[in-house]
């Protein structure tokens, strides 16, 4: 209690206060005069009763200022003196603060806003109960690592294990659901029954499914995501019990999802159903359209969770061998599963904005250097009035904590702006696979982040002046007229500084370099079809109309004559799976006449109609494609493209020979009748695979792509389509409207690429920056301190020539170092790279040379204007100068 | 210095709060005689010590200042005990006697080893 009054009066004390001194100088002087009362009355002389009554005292001054210091907290005073001081200097020089404080706010806002993105994807726990405990499980074929899932395999993988408290599957869907103004396609997932409960996430209306609602015979309910409750139900409380129309299926809300659930793999999805109704794919074990999550058991480590999912799957592979060949398992983290894609790329941009951030300690600090250079003298002078070194060194430590200060607070405003606009350049269907993405915003991760950035860049900008404390040399400093020695050192340090300036920024210009030539590789990829003027929708036809293949055919039939016949519109087409989407929607098969034994050759399978080649204008290579004739009335037929003839029939003609499935069962066979070309149906950085290419008409669907090429503007065809089709049948659903460019770039491997190489282009655009006014502050610094050698040189009849050659040298070396330790450097920083690099070697020749080229161009500009400067200097002005 | 200016510093403010108490209401001078004398003169005193010590105890609230007129009818600063004062001044003590009787109890032992 009494220590806290204590204190307070101190803090209190802090305000210098004219009457408490004059107080205190009162009560002194009667303590003087009554001793010296005393003394006189015991005989003393007045000259010794006074001496002897301030001998006695311990001097008056020091006595005043142990009471003064009594008064307040010695440390905060000072530090509050310094602080006014500091402040006094940065005003003093407008110049030095801003650019120091800019350059900070650059650095430090960069980094915080790509650490914030970092926190929020890589850092933060999945928000699931317990997610490490969590695991994404799937099956490991021979062409996919990680392949999905069949049901049958599903369900004999639930009854087996030993590892799983549980194991859920989950699945992409679509439905049509009815509204009052028609039909409309919506995202959504399956899943089985204990989804959410293997999650941990409940539901924040209603209830779960239950326990065997994922069952045949079980009624059909759907679970909401909160957006979709709020967006298309207005957030009525009412709306658990209620039934939607779910492709024409009378369908029971039974809860609504809470706000903060996210599940990236199936980010999009709007409606949550279960896999209560199978589809044909989940009746065969052969057909995999599923993913697991599973959650382990207390103690099981993902390791042997794999080794007791792999011995169930070789078991069963013995049992179906049909089905299983080289079927095993594939389990890992879940968290790996949802930041796979994105770490590498974070984490270079991480690494990116921490380079930055260095070079621009680095320029600030170099600034300080430069100014303690300048201060030198009034250091001296600070010294010899008696401040102790850890005086000086504090006052250091002040200015460096304000400037700090000022480019934290700066910084984390750029940041906050930085964050925001890079949310809003992700596009709608990219941050539904990243929803963790939404929780990104300052947190206490940040704040720590930015404090450790603000407590190392302190101890830099305070350390480097204290270099430069003139320590013994206190005389030589005072006596020294800025001229001689006062350079030594600088041109030792300082300079080195930017060589590391340098250094960094060609690191970063090769890497954005590397980045942007990936980028570039990948946009110019080869696509065998021409993507301009081609505009696409996704089709959904609605089977309760729609019941027979026939009549699947006519409308496919129906809708292409249709859109045929808009204007401007050339040919169109029907294919299951569009051009550069993945190598997905594979098929098995056979060989007739080759050699067999079970293995399964996996080729990308797609259902097209006869004007498929027109249309994306690629070409035929040898036999014929499909005509109208190729229906369900005539003999199967196929197209292969060049990687199948290749692969499968090398030095045979591919021409008339037969595949099947894996049993050669009757009603699978089919004839290939011509090899087109390797068209890219796989996403850009994907190699190319083997294709069958079958009519549409021999195996109708229900939802497939509408490709239809123009010879006018074809994103203004885009709305016309979606009217023509519904012209057919209003009931028919229309998604995805998009051209094929567009598609291309908005494809996650354009869309990854073209982000990493912008934002690291544009650290590599600051970093350039910096160092180039970095090397110009360097050496613009250098001639004024060479002012009177260069002077004196030129008095002596040296040429202007040489003057510059004298500057520009200088400049010269400092800078080829830069950029050999530069392309040194980033060679090794490439191979760290080599994830996100694409069709380019990490040494990638044109690329260093380019950056060396832009670098020593940027540093001759830079290095010229000083250059220019120390060969206008008048010798005679020069020397009188001084 | 170091260490001993605590104990010094303790004991200080135990013969000033002491010197209060049987003295009543007294002026710094007055205070640091008035110790020197109890001492028996064993006790040099640097009177400007006193003053910080003084302060200190005014900022815990022991005693209280006032400004006033000494007996030889100079104007002199009186410091006064509080009752927190002289509740502080009776825990000193107690504590102080303690600290005491266990070093002694301590010192007689090791002689008699």
């Amino acid at each position: 209690m009494k220590c806290i009054r204590a204190w307070f009066l101190r803090i209190t004390g802090i305000v210098p206060s004219q009457r408490r001194e004059l107080d205190f100088s009162n009560e002194l002087a009667s303590h003087l005069q009554m001793h010296i009362d005393d003394n006189l009355r015991a005989g003393m002389t007045p000259e010794q009763a006074r001496r002897e009554a301030h001998i006695k005292l311990g001097g008056l001054e020091q006595t005043k200022q142990a009471h003064r210091e009594g008064r307040t907290i010695p440390f905060l005073e000072t530090l509050l003196q310094d602080l006014r001081y500091a402040l006094r200097q940065l005003h003093r020089s407008p110049g030095f603060t801003i650019t120091a404080v800019l350059m900070l706010s650059l650095g430090i806002g960069a980094s915080v806003a790509i650490f914030a993105f970092v926190d929020a994807a890589l850092l933060k726990p999945l928000p699931y109960a317990d997610p490490n405990g969590l695991v994404d499980v799937a099956e490991h074929g021979r062409s996919f690592p990680r392949s999905n899932l069949s049901y049958l395999d599903y369900e004999d993988w639930k009854h087996l294990n030993k590892v799983f408290s549980s194991l859920d599957v989950y699945t992409g869907g679509g439905y049509l659901y009815r509204t009052p103004s028609g039909v409309e396609p919506v995202r959504a997932a399956r899943v089985s029954d204990g989804f959410f409960r293997t999650l941990g996430v409940r539901p924040l209306l209603g209830r779960d499914f239950y326990s065997g609602e994922d069952q045949p015979n079980a009624p059909a309910t759907v679970l909401l995501s909160y957006s979709t409750w709020q967006q298309r139900f207005g957030g009525r409380g009412d709306i658990v019990g209620q039934t939607i129309s779910l492709d024409e299926a009378p369908t029971t809300v039974i809860g609504v999802l809470p706000k903060d659930f996210q599940f990236a793999p199936r980010g999009a999805a709007e409606f949550w159903t279960t896999t209560h109704q199978r589809s044909n794919c989940e009746k065969r074990r052969s057909c995999h359209n599923l993913f697991a999550v599973g959650r382990l058991k207390e103690g099981v480590s993902v390791k042997s969770a794999l080794a007791d999912m792999t011995a169930i799957a070789k078991q069963l592979e013995i049992q179906y061998p049909g089905s299983n060949r080289d079927q095993g398992a594939y389990i890992a983290p879940l968290s790996e599963l949802i930041v796979r894609d994105i770490r590498p790329i974070l984490l270079t941009l991480l690494a990116g904005a921490g380079l930055l951030l260095l070079i621009a300690c680095i320029n600030v600090a170099s600034l300080l250097l430069v100014r303690s250079e300048g201060r030198r003298r009034e250091l001296a002078v600070r010294g010899a009035l008696g401040a102790s070194t850890s005086r000086l060194v504090r006052q250091f430590i002040t200015e460096g904590i304000v400037l700090v200060s000022a480019g934290v607070l700066s910084g984390l405003a750029v940041g906050y702006g930085a964050m925001q606009i890079l949310l809003h350049l992700i596009s709608k269907d990219m941050m539904a696979n990243m929803p963790y993405l939404q929780e990104l915003g300052f947190n206490l991760h940040v704040f720590s982040f930015a404090a450790i950035i603000a407590l190392s860049a302190i101890v830099i900008f305070s350390l480097t002046p204290v270099f430069r404390l003139p320590a013994a040399g206190l005389r030589e400093a005072l006596n020294d007229s800025d001229r001689g020695s006062s350079g030594t050192i600088w041109r030792r340090f300082g300079s080195n500084l930017v060589v590391l300036e340098l250094t960094i920024a060609v690191i970063l210009l090769v890497a954005a370099g590397l980045l942007g030539k990936s980028f570039y590789r990948l946009l110019h990829v080869d696509l065998s079809f021409q993507p301009d003027h081609l505009a696409h929708i996704q089709v959904d036809i609605p089977r309760a109309s729609y019941d027979k293949d026939e009549k699947l055919a006519i409308v496919a039939k129906k809708i292409l004559d249709r859109v045929t016949s808009l204007p401007g519109v050339t040919s169109a087409t029907t294919t299951s799976v569009p051009p550069v989407s993945c190598n997905c929607n594979t098929d098995w098969i056979r060989i007739v006449g080759h050699p067999f034994h079970g293995e399964h050759n996996e080729v990308n399978e797609r259902e097209v109609s006869p004007n498929y080649l027109k249309t994306l204008q690629a070409g035929l290579v040898s036999g014929r494609f499909f005509t109208a004739q190729d229906d369900s009335s005539k003999p199967n037929v196929i197209v292969i493209n060049k990687a199948f003839a290749q692969k499968y029939f090398s030095g045979e003609d591919p021409l008339g020979k037969k595949i099947g499935d894996g049993d050669l069962t009757p009603k699978s066979i089919r004839e290939i009748v011509g090899v087109v070309d390797d068209i890219r149906e796989s996403e850009l950085d994907t190699e190319i695979w083997p294709a069958e290419y079958q009519p549409s008409a021999q195996s109708p669907s229900a939802y497939y792509s509408l490709l239809v090429r123009t010879t006018q503007d074809e994103k203004a065809l885009l709305p016309i389509l979606s009217a023509a089709v519904h012209e057919v049948d209003p009931g028919i659903g229309v998604s995805q409207a998009a051209t094929m460019n567009q598609r291309i770039a908005d494809s996650q491997t354009a869309y990854l690429h073209r982000s990493s190489a912008w934002l690291v282009g544009g650290f590599a655009a600051l970093a350039l920056l910096l160092g180039v006014v970095g090397l110009y502050g360097v050496i613009s610094y250098s001639v004024s301190q060479r002012t009177r050698e260069i002077g004196v040189r030129m008095a002596l009849g040296a040429a202007r020539g040489s003057v510059y050659r004298l500057v520009l040298g200088e400049a010269g070396r400092l800078t080829f170092i830069g950029i050999v330790a530069g392309i040194l450097c980033s060679i090794a920083a490439a191979t760290l790279l080599r994830k996100l690099l694409f069709g380019t070697r990490a040494w990638d020749l044109p690329t260093l040379v380019g950056v060396a080229l832009l670098l020593a161009l940027a540093a001759l500009l830079a290095s010229f204007i000083p250059a220019r400067r120390a060969a206008s200097i008048n010798p005679v002005e020069a020397l009188r100068a001084e | 210095m170091g260490d001993k200016t605590d104990v010094w510093q303790g004991t200080l403010t135990l013969m000033v709060l002491k010197t209060l108490e049987s003295m009543g209401p007294l002026h710094g001078y007055g205070i640091a005689r008035r110790i020197e004398q109890t001492s028996g003169d064993l006790l040099s005193l640097n009177y400007g010590t006193l003053y910080p010590a003084l302060l200190r105890l005014e900022q815990e609230g022991a005693i209280a200042s006032e400004w006033g007129v000494s007996d030889n009818n100079r104007k002199a600063k009186f410091y006064s005990l509080t009752r927190a004062g002289r509740r502080q001044l009776h825990q000193e003590t107690r504590s102080w006697e303690q600290t005491t009787a266990i070093v002694a109890r301590f010192l007689s032992t090791e002689e008699q080893s």
